[in-house]
């Protein structure tokens, strides 16, 4: 460091969507507080900022982690990725579209941590079982959808990421067809 | 949004310099590892630092490796999920990577370490709360208070041990290596518990956890089963970690249970353990210990569920946990964990 | 990946009311991409804590930790003299009150003199950072003098003395409300048998993942600007006026999307005040971020409730006449605590023919945070008493538990005893599809030992009747602008939670007009630039608003037909709106494109805009009371659950839920897919383990009477892993008071869950929880107490004794009534202090 830094003060180069930039922030401060207050990235939302939600997950090297739990000063060094880098251009990533078409974000404000976690989880294995999804996003709450959404559309997004182009069941959009003896009736 | 206070942070290099550093003011000073235990209580005030010493950039504490004699040394550093993937190490002791993989959730266990997990915080529901929370009941006896709420009539804290490799670990026989710059000793895991929610690590708070051993598995054979509410994110309520050694004849030549999450420390089901001694592996002996490791548990009301049910508890999931040894069919409804 | 999905096979669509023109269906009945979509995925999304402004500080509130006292003095010295600590707000520094109904106007944005609960604010600081606020918070002292703490319904009824509020209808009892439908005795008296079932519903919580946030932003000449995670930016806008004192002229507020509601961002609340009084006094921008713990305290949220039924049964199963009694524990505030009293009787009718009715209940104020509206609210207490009821009445009448629910049912378009008007009703379907879905007839009973299925229905409401103060005005308008451009701007001050209420307005605008949603430009819920729409509660906004969209799109489409006609020369009637495009049906080459045709209206019209307005109809009711319980449209839901129970241990697991839902009409089907998976999985969280339950320490020790665990950890919510597998229906019987026939789908498939898995238990173990939530430890109970050769059974056993008077008498419309009291003088109603603007008006009296 050329400049004198205040104490309590650090001075960071983070790598944040494959951007460098060089920030300054109290050194007490998590990764959540600077990607949101010093980087204007308020895409990673929060939920308890204790660990206890995982609204706030973001990308560490390709890892999912806590964007709460993680010091700033920690993250130099590392790529981290957000919601805001998961696109290319003005396309979105397979698993933004698949969130986007199947409602699988409603009130949207888990989406982000549960994007995060779900490109970190389909970049190891793309064709993860229902089993494998469910289990790879269980620290990450949603009090909206019930969860059944998002499965569908990691699920969709993966098979897209195979090169298959294979649009969810109808039963996803219309429900199930109804008993034949009840449509009869 | 829960915000830390601020301390002198520090990043060494290497062991020497974080043990330097940590023996300067061990009292006020606070090892940092994957940071999902401190960083919540500094957030909620309930424990202090004026310096955290981070163990990230120290390389050596990285890592799993084995050793010529079958054991393997983990670098407290590990992080959780790096412990759980090992291959070498879930091929000797799947028992292990399923307890570490019932840790919190996947995300978390990218974070935690093993380390950490060990020296994990006794936990207690009328502690680990914000400091408004705290200040409306009045400190208890674990941070500045006289009063353990828990049990008001104690003299002593029940703050209880969460944590779900120490039960594991200890189950296998492993021994954990402590370097402080004055020195450095290897203890049995077991030796570095004790039951007090307060003092519940033998280790000085100026030494260092850097490495855990653990024995090859040879012909022992473990099982660990986890009861808490949900099947990920929560700590649990009861746990049980059991590994049995038998000779040619079933016998039980060596005999090892402990529970989690019902005292400040694990706890050996030493009656238990006992009974199976020198007896043939069978339901009969299994149904027997079971109904006595219930005997070392007292749960009290700090965690989640009423106490006397997590007692009763211990009977079914002791049983569980033999019968997953023995490869006997189960008949409990396994709970629907992230492992 | 195409930016807009691809268009599904459409619904087969059902012909709809007279009053539509030839229209080819392309949006209404498909599923769509939420409009709000990309901008969700994206991150771009801009709650209320995303937001930030040049000069902006932060803002902390002191909250009380003592349960009940009185503030004896306060010492913000220490605070003030530490880094960046700008100002203090107290209580006297905003004396007026404030609160969602008129009737419970008990709040004050600040204590002034008493805290009523650990979580009471009581002091604002603002600071430059938040940190510095937080510490600063830390630093304040306040001395209480400490009262006497009401913890309990049976407390509250037993301690008139201190009051938590010095109005009430009695003692620490906040509202008491008796009514009876019908000759109710004479009901018992032809019942063939009489059943009794005490039940308990504790108190949960909505636990939005968005913490509520505002940021209140002065502007010029003492105007102010409002941005909130609010589900009801009208009524906020309401109380800051009252508040503040400032022609609601000055004041705009503007409610951000919220990241979850569930009812818990209704209430206008306190830190929202206290953000605006602090902006105007700084004369800059003020951020208020609240803490997972504060929003525990903010709560509102499912009241706790005890209650007793007594229903007369025909052997047939059919009902003969039913008593219904609860008790709500409020907590220490109004909020909608009497509409939620009433809601705890009200739609205990809608389903199930029941001739003649009473319901009794009292709601308390106790020293905890207070109740108000949770998705249901009000109505999912009851709902799982009677439906547990029920399955035990089936049960011992040897009655398949279907079957006495279909064999009950009530029919379309008919007023019930407490005289709610039911219009559409697809329960029927709902049922039989859940019974044919699930195997229901071939399986029930005869699984193995642990193995169950519970069967439970449940309605609910598209809308309040009446808004929440009396007014004659719209509960919901919309305004169209169009332009030469194509663009259509939809004004509308309808809030979007997450339901998709966004969706649903540009969805059926673009419908109406035959264009697509990329030509829909939406301004929603600022209370400056759009008309009033009363807020996303009740399940209202895709009737109301939907209506009110409706009506200014077909004004709109009027205005623009008959430039076209003119201009094209075919007659109007004739005309298509269709693929962006204004055409001739007999010759469809002939035609204009959509901006075209906006372009011939512009030039014969001069700039263009339209509205439309929804009011509800009028309820045959005319009973003090009867203004809860109307609604437009009811929705209908059946479902059918599976259960895994370990005999031993009493762990059980939820394997299957099959639900069926009659919407009316699915505008959008893949998001009242998502209504209905969510319902669902908020009713599995309430049976399985959310509630919100208060840590009393031995009285010699402390004085502390606190939440358990206000935290994400400890209050639990169910992951990804205890979500079952779950197969829905969506039934559509359209109503024709809903927007092509559509009702709500937000909050009725939750009721059912909660009374089913309880069924489900029942039917795999024997044993009955007559509680909610169903903790493993109280099935492993019930087994015991089974074992041991006692009644099967955990749960309250006795409802409190209390005096309720003479009911208001209502004839029943089969008993030839005309829907008002008989005895209003004599029940009593009215005479006591029970609201405060009754406690006003009565306090002017005696001035007088």
């Amino acid at each position: 460091m050329s400049s004198p830094v205040p104490p309590g003060t650090s001075v960071a180069t983070l790598r944040v969507n494959g951007e460098e930039r060089t920030v300054a922030f109290p050194t007490h401060h998590t990764l959540l507080e600077v990607l949101r207050e010093e980087l204007g990235l308020t895409g990673t939302k929060h939920g308890c900022e204790l660990g206890e939600c995982g609204t706030c997950t973001v990308l560490v090297d390709g890892k999912p982690v806590l964007s709460c739990l993680v010091l700033a000063v920690e993250a130099e060094g590392h790529a981290v990725e957000t919601v805001e880098g998961l696109q290319q251009g003005n396309q979105l990533h397979p698993l933004q579209s698949a969130f986007a078409d199947l409602g699988a974000a409603q009130c949207g404000y888990c989406t982000p941590g549960i994007l995060m976690a779900s490109k970190a989880l389909l970049a190891e294995n793309p064709a993860a079982s229902r089993e494998q999804i469910a289990v790879a996003l269980s620290g990450n709450l949603c009090r909206c959808t019930g969860y059944q959404k998002i499965l569908e559309a990691v699920e969709w997004a993966g098979r897209t990421l195979c090169g298959e182009n294979a649009p969810p069941a109808r039963e996803c959009s219309f429900g199930a067809p109804l008993p034949e003896e009840v449509q009869r009736g | 949004m829960m915000r830390l206070p601020s301390f002198r942070f520090h990043r060494p290099q290497n062991l020497a310099e974080a043990a330097r550093l940590l023996a300067a003011s061990p009292q006020t000073t606070r090892l940092v590892a994957g940071g999902t235990d401190l960083w919540p209580n500094l957030k909620r005030r309930h424990q202090q630092a004026e310096d955290v010493v981070s163990l990230a950039l120290v390389r050596e504490l990285h890592g799993v490796e084995r050793r010529a004699d079958g054991s393997f040394a983990i670098g407290a550093m590990t992080t959780l999920s790096a412990v759980a993937a090992d291959r070498p190490l879930a091929a000797e002791h799947p028992a292990l990577s399923r307890a570490v993989r019932s840790i919190s959730s996947p995300v978390l266990q990218n974070m935690g370490t093993l380390g950490g997990n060990l020296c994990l915080d006794t936990r207690c529901t009328y502690y680990n709360q914000n400091e408004e929370w705290r200040r409306s009941i009045g400190y208890c006896k674990k941070e500045v208070g006289e009063t353990c709420w828990v049990a008001p009539g104690s003299p002593r804290c029940w703050a209880i041990s969460a944590s779900d490799s120490a039960p594991m670990l200890c189950a296998l026989g492993a021994s954990v290596r402590l370097v402080s710059a004055s020195g450095e000793r290897t203890i049995p895991l077991t030796a570095l518990y004790q039951d007090d929610g307060i003092a519940y690590l033998t280790k000085r708070p100026d030494e260092i956890l850097t490495q855990v051993f653990v024995p090859a598995a040879a012909d022992r054979h473990s099982a660990f089963w986890k009861l808490r509410r949900r099947g990920s994110i929560d700590f649990g309520v009861l746990s049980v970690a059991g590994t049995i050694a038998l000779d040619a004849q079933r016998r039980v030549r060596s005999a090892q249970l402990f529970l989690g999450c019902v005292a400040s420390f694990p706890t050996p089901c030493t009656e238990a353990m006992e009974s199976l001694q020198g007896q043939i592996f069978d339901e009969e002996h299994i149904t027997r210990a079971a109904v006595l490791a219930r005997k070392a548990a007292s749960p009290l009301s700090n965690t989640d569920f009423l106490p006397q049910w997590r007692s009763k508890m211990v009977e079914p999931y002791t049983e569980a946990v033999l019968r997953e040894i023995a490869g006997l069919p189960q008949q409990r409804l396994a709970p629907a964990h992230a492992f | 990946m195409a930016e807009r999905s691809e268009k599904q096979d459409g619904a087969a669509a059902k012909p709809e009311a007279a009053r539509e023109i030839a229209v080819a269906r392309n949006i209404v009945g498909t599923p769509y991409r939420r409009v709000d979509g990309r901008a969700k995925v994206t991150g771009q999304t801009r709650f209320a804590d995303d937001l930030s402004f040049p000069r902006m500080v932060h803002m902390r509130l002191v909250r009380s930790i003592v349960p009940h006292a009185r503030i004896v003095s306060i010492d913000t010295s220490k605070a003030a003299a530490m880094p960046g600590v700008l100002a203090f707000l107290v209580g006297k520094d905003m004396p007026n009150t404030f609160g969602i109904l008129p009737v419970s106007q008990d709040e004050h944005a600040l204590c002034i003199d008493k805290v009523r609960f650990v979580g009471d604010p009581v002091v604002a600081i603002a600071a430059l950072t938040d940190d510095q606020a937080y510490e600063a918070s830390l630093a304040v002292r306040v001395e209480y003098e400490s009262l006497e703490t009401i913890a309990t319904v049976e407390e509250a009824i037993a301690t008139s003395e201190p009051r938590i509020h010095d109005y009430s209808d009695e003692g620490n009892i906040h509202k008491k409300v008796s009514m009876q439908f019908g000759e109710l005795e004479e009901g018992f008296a032809e019942a063939d048998e009489i059943f009794e079932d005490v039940l308990l519903f504790e108190g949960n919580t909505h636990l939005p993942m968005e913490q509520h946030a505002t940021v209140a932003v002065p502007e010029d000449d003492g105007r102010i600007t409002v941005w909130s995670s609010t589900q009801t930016p009208h009524y906020l806008h309401r109380s800051l006026a009252k508040v503040l004192e400032l022609p609601a002229s000055r004041i705009r507020v503007i409610a951000c999307p919220n990241g979850g509601g569930f009812g818990g961002k209704s209430d206008p609340f306190n830190h929202e005040i206290a953000a605006a009084k602090m902006a105007l006094r700084l004369g800059r921008p003020v951020k208020i971020c609240l803490t997972r713990e504060e929003v525990f305290y903010c709560h509102r949220g499912r009241h706790p409730v005890l209650m007793k039924l007594r229903t007369g049964f025909k052997r047939d199963g059919r009902m003969t006449a039913q008593h219904l009694q609860t008790a709500l524990d409020g907590g220490a505030y109004g909020s909608y605590g009497v509409a939620s009293t009433y809601y705890t009787g009200a739609l205990q009718t809608v389903t199930y023919e029941l001739p003649r009715y009473r319901f009794d209940s009292v709601r308390c104020f106790t020293n905890k945070p207070p109740c108000g509206p949770k998705r249901g609210h009000g109505t999912p207490q009851p709902r799982f008493g009677l439906e547990v009821h029920l399955d035990k009445v089936a049960v011992k009448l040897g009655i398949d538990p279907a079957d006495i629910r279909l064999n009950n049912l009530v029919q379309p378009n008919t007023i019930t005893a407490n005289w709610l008007k039911v219009g559409s009703i697809g329960l029927k379907k709902c049922i039989e599809a859940v019974v044919a879905g699930s195997g229901w007839r071939e399986r029930r009973g005869k699984l193995p030992h642990g193995r169950g299925l519970g069967l439970a229905c449940g309605s609910y409401l598209s809308g309040a009747g009446l808004p929440i103060y009396w007014n004659h005005m719209p509960q919901s308008g919309v305004q169209l602008k169009l332009d030469r451009s194509g663009c259509v701007a939809a004004f509308c001050g309808q809030t979007e939670i997450g339901q998709g209420s966004d969706s649903v307005l540009a969805g059926i605008v673009a419908e109406v007009l035959g264009i697509e949603l990329l030509d829909i430009r939406l301004c929603v819920a600022d209370t400056d630039l759009t008309p009033v729409d009363l807020g996303s509660y009740s399940s209202r906004v895709t009737l109301m608003m939907g209506n009110a969209a409706l009506q200014a799109a077909q004004r709109a489409r009027e205005l623009v037909a008959r430039a076209v006609s003119e201009q094209l020369k075919v007659p109007q009637d004739r005309l298509v709106f269709a693929e962006r495009r204004v055409f001739d049906s007999e010759d469809p080459s002939k035609g204009l494109s959509w901006p075209e045709a906006c372009v011939c209206a512009e030039s014969r019209f001069g700039t263009l805009g339209t509205t439309g307005s929804y009011i509800p109809p009028r309820s045959p009711g005319r009973y003090r009371g009867a203004g809860v319980g109307p609604s437009p449209a009811y929705s209908y839901s059946a479902t059918v659950v599976e259960v895994e129970v370990d005999p031993e241990t009493g762990l059980y697991r939820v394997e299957h839920v099959w639900m069926a839902h009659d919407v009316g009409k699915a505008i959008n089907p893949v998001l009242v897919m998502g209504q209905i998976e969510g319902s669902v999985y908020m009713g599995l969280g309430e049976a399985l383990m959310e509630e919100q339950v208060f840590r009393r320490l031995p009285k010699n020790r402390s004085n502390a009477l606190v939440h358990k665990h206000p935290s994400m950890l400890e209050y639990k919510s169910p992951t990804f892993l205890e979500m079952p597998k779950v197969t829905s229906y969506i039934i559509e019987d359209p109503d024709p008071n809903g927007p092509f026939g559509a009702k709500e789908v937000g909050q009725g498939p939750l009721l059912p869950m909660m009374p089913a898995i309880a069924n489900a238990i029942f039917d795999a173990v024997g044993v009955r929880v007559d509680q909610i939530p169903v903790h493993p430890h109280l099935v492993a109970k019930a087994l015991e107490e089974k074992a041991r050769g006692k009644e099967p059974r955990v749960g309250p056993r006795a409802f409190p004794s209390i005096d309720f008077g003479t009911p208001l008498r209502v004839p029943t419309p089969a008993e030839g009534g005309d829907g008002q009291a008989v005895n209003q003088d004599e029940a009593k109603v009215r005479t006591g202090t029970g609201t405060m603007t009754e406690r006003e008006e009565a306090l002017r009296g005696t001035k007088r």
